[in-house]
């Protein structure tokens, strides 16, 4: 998963460099497939963390799928849950969400000339939007680049699918565990979301930039917390984010010379 | 929106209405914009760390002060096997699944003794 991470942002200059099976996947079916792999299964056991937050948080199970699939992105649905549970404001947890949302672009943007396709029926075109978030997107760049061009959109409406179909029967089984198992096992699956979401920022951390936003991000938020409960995502991400990215850019300065990275 | 409210039609509206006004729209945009902007410009750079600290801000949160069952596990077992969890995700060469794992593991075991 290392080699499709560091391919991402900018990686489509060089599509023969990314290593792909060649040949292998086709069709919607074969895309679909993707799912039963690794990453789908850490996908499979991240949602069932949520579906067990969601059930832990008073959420009922129909409004559980009904975030999972309207969302599809696993931190704005715990923003916003998290939220909501608190009793915080709509508002700013809407603009928290926002905030997680805004990277969306790029995700999609490094995505695009991977399946553009001539003039795609608007809602094939709206489903693979849909389906960009975090693995879709790594395995979207892992996987396409070695599938025959005019087919590309096909498999990755496969593997789009796949991962919401993964990710709505994890947060059933989540949501239905949470409530019957002991409290222990509840506990450590309520507890795959924030591990799964750490590794995740740690796994794509490549810039000074990045492992900043971090470290600051894990302070201020729970101080911030303390202080100004209900607005303190907004906050940590606005402001640590802003101070990271800020500090980052000096440390690049410093290390290369310039202040660009790459 | 206290107790319950999670459960309520209004929340599905809420949750109906946030995603479509609040979130997706960026995939849209991604959409747009990706026949034209550079993936790596520098507003994207900024979005990537305000994106970062925040989701970094919400794991804390939820690490540090859960709001449900987790918080009958002790905080020093959390932070344990958070911190745990990290290492053998280095340890395992950057293996995400080997990291999350790792991290249950640890919580399971040392949860099962404090408890």
């Amino acid at each position: 998963m290392n080699g499709a991470e560091d391919s991402g942002v900018g990686g489509e200059n060089k599509p023969g460099a990314n290593k792909a099976p060649r040949g292998t996947y086709r069709t919607f079916r074969d895309g679909l497939r993707v799912a039963l792999s690794v990453p789908g299964l850490i996908l499979l056991a991240s949602s069932a963390g949520f579906g067990a937050l969601a059930n832990d948080a008073g959420m009922s199970l129909f409004n559980a799928l009904l975030m999972m699939a309207t969302f599809f992105a696993l931190p704005a649905q715990v923003v916003m849950m998290d939220q909501l549970a608190r009793g915080g404001s709509i508002l700013a947890g809407a603009a928290a969400v926002a905030l997680t949302g805004v990277r969306l672009v790029p995700m999609v943007v490094t995505l695009l000339p991977w399946i553009k396709e001539e003039r795609p029926a608007l809602w094939r075109r709206l489903l693979a939007l849909h389906a960009v978030a975090i693995t879709a997107w790594l395995e979207g760049h892992r996987l396409l680049p070695g599938v025959q061009e005019g087919r590309r959109l096909q498999v990755f409406l496969g593997i789009g699918t796949g991962m919401i179909l993964t990710t709505l029967a994890g947060t059933l089984l989540g949501f239905l565990l949470a409530g019957s198992v002991p409290p222990l096992i509840a506990g450590v699956l309520l507890f795959l979301t924030p591990i799964y979401f750490l590794l995740s920022l740690t796994a794509a951390a490549r810039l000074p930039m990045d492992w900043l936003a971090i470290v600051i991000g894990c302070i201020m938020g729970p101080l911030i917390y303390v202080l100004v409960p209900g607005f303190d995502l907004l906050l940590t991400g606005l402001i640590g984010g802003t101070v990271a990215y800020l500090a980052g850019k000096r440390i690049d300065a410093r290390l290369f010379g310039t202040g660009e990275d790459e | 929106m206290s107790d319950g409210f999670l459960a309520t039609p209004e929340a599905s509206l809420v949750i109906v209405l946030v995603a479509l006004f609040a979130h997706e729209p960026f995939r849209w945009l991604g959409g747009y914009l990706g026949r034209g902007l550079a993936p790596d410009s520098e507003i994207f750079v900024w979005v990537r760390a305000v994106a970062t600290a925040l989701v970094a801000g919400l794991v804390a949160r939820l690490v540090l002060f859960p709001a449900g069952v987790l918080e009958a596990i002790p905080l020093v077992v959390r932070l344990s096997a958070a911190a745990g969890g990290v290492v053998i995700f280095f340890i395992a060469g950057r293996h995400l699944g080997a990291g999350v794992l790792g991290a249950a593991i640890i919580l399971l075991s040392l949860g099962y003794l404090a408890i």
